[in-house]
């Protein structure tokens, strides 16, 4: 679970804006080759595209740029008369139509490559939401979700900024080096895309739709990209995270990523204090609810209204659930019953009303839930 | 109307009417000509103003000057601006003011509905504009407008961005069913479809594709609406739709809407290299032809712009064929271009820099254009700034320069006054510098993984980013030398003759400086 | 007319700017009407605002056909304006088949594409998983998610009134081909009763067209909100209604100027143009017909 709600005071530093450039100075120039079979595939074949671009490139400009410094009026040249030739007109369609079928061949076996989804030994499924990107391994009963983690105190320039600054997420998603992961993905609102350069996997998340992609990872390494489909307010801020480990490692994480989906079934049926409520709603809430209501509850109306204060809030508490957990149809309002558990569900509606002055001091259980769930 | 009582044989010879009526009323080619660029200038400006603050905010990394909300309206309304209200109006009021006077013909073929089509244009934006001010803010989701973002995730004014296209979309089949209608019916006696000067050729072209496509925007905005007002599924998966939809329909639009961008800013290039190398355009029918390839390839590649949504692997094959051929013709007319500069007697006056400058980052744009066609190569670079670096370069340099080359070479024809030389070269320049300066490094951040339409970026970028920002303020600045530079041509200068540039070709120079008011009442005869 | 009359430049015209103005306050209007309604504020504004527009473009429709019909029927347009007039409502058709073109080309990428692959089937059938129990068929009658778009009990067929339609808009095409030949020989009286054929059998159509929807809503639960079936059914359809409307009224427009002895035996485009409209129309409803009812 994410522990980022810390607040760094904002005299730590002002001083993102005065940064010196050296400390970003990265003047990186080109395409990585990246770690995967495919991503070192689609680097050969950009380099060699770049290059077969910069020798015609050369040649043309070549003849240009000699009749601009040759063919001078201010020289004297006088004009020749030309203005056909049809021998030179048949070279010129034929020579750049064999390169591209010369191009064509590598361009179609990779394409071919990246297109073979089958056999794969893991199986994830990858959802969009605005704005945070959910993993389900769908063979082993986990799943969780996996939002950024750069505190918002950096975006906003209180905080110096942090090495991976939007590139961090609070749990990424983890996959065995060496075997040759599937990748369903698709979306529960709008188009999100997947992306990661170094693995050179791009792929749209489209809502109702399943795209399959795969990879296979042969280097242990945290691997960093972003949505790349514009998706709403916060496109710039759902980075994606692959960390992969060794075999070993990855057994074990999954073995406790059991354990702890178990203990989660366990909790609902707990009792739970208003101070547990409180203090787990303020995580869920900071993950799943800051991004449009704002973290003190201020909104920005009209698209995201205020919840400090509001009806909602205040009010009738049934209709409350039945908003978060249904979502709010033809608006940004999605349904977050089938995004959190019963336990997260409670915990961030009791604190929606009791947060910034909604004093109701009405608690709405884990069991409250999984009632009105049943009903 | 009065008019009927008069003859119709008076009214060639009489000139303008004085005041706003001139404008408001007016069925003279040259005066809806007039008022297209101006509206064009100014649209460039108030979308120009937009990528300014695109930039301000990437200046650095952080969130300084917009939030995200308002940073995507503006990276929308940047895009539509610029499309529909700066590259294609300018084109329409190159055609308007040159096409009857290139043919030989007194005006443009239905003179009434060319006014109609200008006017529709304010109208239109007026409402697209209106929408900044609107509750929940503009149109957000890019110039593309995907479904599902822009139907049940849009802003209220969505509905309104609707119909504002609608009617930019009536003014501009109106406009195109002008040209064609001029250029197939209206040519002076003699002038046959293999005699006609490139940039007919060219609009003739363009305007076919104006028709085929606009209605079909027309229908996919209208599937939207029907979405988000009456319920239906287009684009909804529960009710047996697919967003995937939106981007075939639209870009069936999209990509041969790219082309009206660049077709008839081919063919002004195509004049200005034979007149300034003083030697006729080389390939003259191959230039023609390769036009023809170009639209009709442009009609079989749209999917391009989906390599990543999923397309079946035989779908995506086709389209990467597809789309790598159109680089054959492409590259016939930059070969053509240089072929004719080779051996001619240039000089380099300030439509000869815009084009020179045009051959060059145009083709550098296509270069570009064909890494993207590669479609393994385009899953990492579709949606970075790679691919903004791509069509800036193929409409900055490209579409802009184009129109400003097309604007010095026949301000003298439109004035009656040379342009200020120095000026226009130093307009010249510091756009040249500017944009480069500005849309280059964009390679780099996208092949280093930056996405497009963030406002907000990794620190890796930052370096890049600043000097883009920078090239951005540069070229924005410059543009209001453009302004100062076409007003002073305006007032006046010195006097140019009918035809000013000594290798100039066609019958546009046979009529004074300025044109009268009314041109050609008798066609022509060309041999 | 005489070829070497010189082409005829209008004067200084208000009917574009009044049609600008009419055409930007109608559509504030409509949508006004729809943003406003489904914000659950008050519409009244909006419906004025519509109405005000719809005025305006009404004076403006009178105002400008009427000076053009003045202009030819005063003799100022040469052939050569003639020919502008036929290349402009010919690709002004043009234009309308694109924009069919975009429905029907969404009614086939849904029908081939989309539903199988939603149904399991193809090269993204794994989308199924998303909509367990799914079945695809066409006409899709379940939808994916049945609790947001209901489907519809039953789809239209093809061989009751549909069929009736169609015999009823291939003869009209045929009644206004048999009188155009009928205005070039000459013959007026011909002439009135096979375009009032046309616009009787038009007119049956759209009755027929508006009982179909009214059968359609009321007993079968086929509405524009049914999914995807009754999304493009009625768009396809109520486009082609709209311009069968639009069509009729061209000729009715024409029957009226027949009547006052307007057009002669070789100038008469006013009455082609909508002729060929007629016959664009025409043949829009065959590809209906084919796509939309009987596959």
């Amino acid at each position: 679970m994410r522990v980022h709600t810390k607040r760094t005071l904002p005299v730590v530093a002002v001083a993102s804006l005065a940064a010196p450039t050296s400390v970003w100075a990265d003047w990186t120039m080109n395409m990585s080759p990246g770690v995967t079979g495919t991503s070192n595939q689609i680097f050969s074949l950009h380099m060699t595209i770049l290059w077969i671009c910069v020798a015609i490139g050369v040649v043309v400009f070549g003849v240009m740029f000699w009749s601009i410094i040759a063919h001078r009026k201010s020289k004297g040249h006088k004009p020749a008369n030309f203005h056909e030739n049809t021998v030179v007109e048949i070279l010129w369609t034929i020579i750049p139509l064999a390169i591209l079928v010369a191009m064509a061949i590598p361009a179609t076996a990779t394409l071919i490559d990246m297109y073979d989804t089958s056999e794969a030994e893991v199986d994830i499924k990858v959802t969009g939401y605005q704005w945070r990107w959910q993993y389900e391994y769908i063979n082993e009963d986990f799943g969780f979700f996996s939002s950024l983690a750069t505190p918002r105190d950096q975006i906003e320039n209180r905080q110096a900024k942090g090495e991976n600054y939007l590139l961090e997420v609070d749990k990424p998603m983890k996959v065995p080096v060496g075997k040759k992961v599937r990748l369903l993905l698709t979306a529960n609102d709008v188009i999100h895309s997947w992306w990661v350069p170094a693995l050179g996997v791009k792929k749209d998340a489209i809502p109702g739709f399943i795209n399959e992609t795969w990879t296979r990872i042969d280097e242990p390494g945290i691997y960093r990209g972003q949505c790349t489909e514009l998706c709403g307010k916060d496109h710039g801020f759902m980075p994606v995270v692959v960390e992969a480990v060794p075999q070993e490692e990855y057994d074990q994480w999954v073995a406790e990523q059991r354990e702890a989906a178990e203990q989660e079934r366990l909790l609902t049926e707990k009792d739970w204090t208003m101070d547990e409520l409180m203090e787990r709603g303020e995580q869920v809430y900071a993950s799943a609810c800051a991004s449009c209501h704002q973290s003190d509850g201020s909104g920005s109306p009209p698209a995201f209204p205020a919840l400090k204060g509001s009806a909602v809030a205040t009010e009738d508490r049934a209709a409350h659930i039945d908003i978060v957990v249904n979502g709010v149809s033809g608006t940004a309002m999605q349904a977050f019953g089938s995004q959190l558990s019963e336990v997260e569900l409670g915990a961030v509606i009791t604190y929606e009303r009791n947060a910034w002055g909604n004093n109701t001091g009405e608690m709405v259980t884990p069991q409250d839930i999984v009632d009105y769930l049943s009903e | 109307m009065s008019a009927v009582a008069e003859s119709h044989s008076q009214e060639h010879h009489h000139g303008p009417a004085s005041g706003i009526t001139r404008w408001l009323l007016t069925t003279n080619h040259k005066d809806i000509g007039t008022m297209y660029l101006i509206f064009s200038f100014a649209m460039f400006l108030l979308g120009g103003s937009m990528a300014m603050v695109i930039r301000a905010e990437l200046f650095q990394p952080g969130l300084q000057i917009v939030q995200p909300e308002f940073f995507n309206q503006m990276t929308t309304m940047h895009g539509l601006i610029m499309v529909f209200g700066a590259v294609m109006p300018a084109f329409v009021g190159l055609a308007n003011w040159m096409l009857p006077l290139m043919i030989g013909a007194p005006d443009m073929a239905l003179p009434r509905m060319n006014n109609w089509s200008f006017w529709l244009l304010p109208c239109a934006f007026l409402i697209l504009v209106s929408t900044l001010f609107m509750q929940g803010g503009a149109p957000n989701f890019g110039w593309t407008f995907y479904a599902p973002l822009s139907t049940t995730y849009g802003p209220p004014s969505t509905t309104f961005f609707i119909f504002a296209i609608h009617i930019m979309g009536v003014s501009s089949i109106m406009g195109a069913i002008n040209v064609i209608a001029t250029i197939l019916n209206l040519r002076a006696p003699g002038m046959t479809l293999m005699k006609m000067p490139l940039f007919v050729w060219t609009w003739l072209i363009t305007a076919f594709l104006l028709i085929a496509v606009m209605p079909v925007l027309a229908g996919v905005v209208t599937m939207m609406l029907m979405d988000i007002n009456f319920g239906t599924s287009f684009f909804d998966a529960s009710g047996g739709g697919d967003p995937v939809l939106f981007q075939h329909v639209f870009w069936f639009f999209g990509h041969p809407e790219v082309y009206i961008m660049i077709l008839p800013a081919f063919g002004v290039i195509s004049h200005i290299v034979s007149t300034f190398s003083r030697k006729p355009l080389f390939g003259y029918a191959s230039m023609v032809y390769a036009v023809g390839a170009i639209a009709l390839l442009s009609f079989v590649v749209w999917a391009h712009h989906m390599f990543t949504v999923g397309i079946p692997l035989t779908g995506q094959l086709f389209f990467m064929y597809a789309t790598m051929l159109i680089a054959v013709p492409t590259g016939v007319k930059v070969f053509n271009w240089v072929a004719t500069m080779f051996r001619g007697s240039l000089t380099f006056e300030a439509p000869m820099l815009f084009a020179v400058a045009f051959i060059i980052l145009f083709t550098i744009g296509g270069f570009s254009g064909l890494m993207l066609a590669i479609a393994p190569a385009d899953f990492q670079y579709h949606d970075t700034y790679f691919v903004v670096a791509h069509f800036h370069y193929v409409l900055v340099p490209g579409a802009i320069f184009g129109i400003f080359a097309a604007a010095y070479y026949w301000l003298p024809k439109w004035t009656g006054h040379m342009y200020d030389e120095i000026l226009a070269k130093t307009h010249f320049w510091l756009s040249f510098v500017g944009m480069n300066l500005a849309f280059f490094p964009m390679h780099f951040l996208g092949l280093a993984g930056m996405p497009r339409r963030i406002p907000d970026y990794a620190l890796q970028f930052a370096d890049f980013n600043m000097v883009s920002s920078i090239g951005a303020f540069l070229f924005g600045a410059t543009q209001l030398l453009f302004l100062f530079i076409v007003v002073k041509c305006v007032r006046g200068g010195e006097k140019a003759p009918a035809k000013p540039w000594e290798g100039a070709e066609g019958l546009e120079w046979t009529v004074p400086s300025p044109a009268p008011y009314h041109t050609f009442s008798t066609p022509p005869e060309v041999k | 007319m005489a070829q070497e009359q010189s082409y005829y430049v209008p004067e200084q015209s208000k009917w574009p700017i009044v049609a600008t103005v009419g055409l930007g306050v109608t559509l504030y209007g409509v949508a006004s009407i729809m943003v406003n309604g489904k914000q659950g504020e008050s519409t009244t504004g909006a419906w004025v605002m519509f109405f005000i527009g719809a005025l305006i473009m009404a004076y403006m429709l009178f105002g400008w056909f009427g000076s053009v019909i003045r202009e030819s029927r005063a003799g100022l347009y040469s052939a050569q304006m003639d020919r502008s007039f036929r290349w402009g409502m010919g690709w002004f058709i043009f234009s309308e088949i694109m924009f069919f073109a975009a429905f029907f080309g969404a009614l086939f990428y849904v029908r081939v594409f989309v539903v199988p692959w939603l149904g399991g089937e193809g090269d993204k059938g794994t989308t199924n998983m998303l909509w367990e129990g799914f079945q695809a068929s066409w006409p899709l009658v379940n939808n994916p998610n049945p609790e947001a778009y209901p489907g519809p009990k039953e789809v239209i067929g093809p061989w009751g009134l549909p069929l009736i339609n169609t015999i009823l808009l291939v003869s009209s095409s045929f009644t206004v081909t048999v009188a155009h030949h009928a205005l070039k020989a000459g013959q007026r009286q011909k002439l009135k009763l096979w375009l009032g054929a046309t616009i009787v059998l038009a007119l049956v159509f759209l009755t027929l067209q508006a009982q179909e929807y009214v059968h359609a809503y009321k007993d079968l639960d086929l509405t524009l909100q049914s999914g995807i079936y009754g999304s493009t059914f009625f768009m396809l359809t109520g486009f082609h209604g709209a311009h069968v409307m639009l069509g009729s009224l061209m000729l009715i427009v024409m029957f009226v100027r027949v009547s006052k002895g307007h057009f002669t035996g070789d100038n008469h485009f006013g009455f082609e143009a909508s002729a060929w409209y007629w016959h664009f129309v025409d043949v829009v409803w065959l590809g209906l017909f084919v796509f939309v009812y009987i596959i």
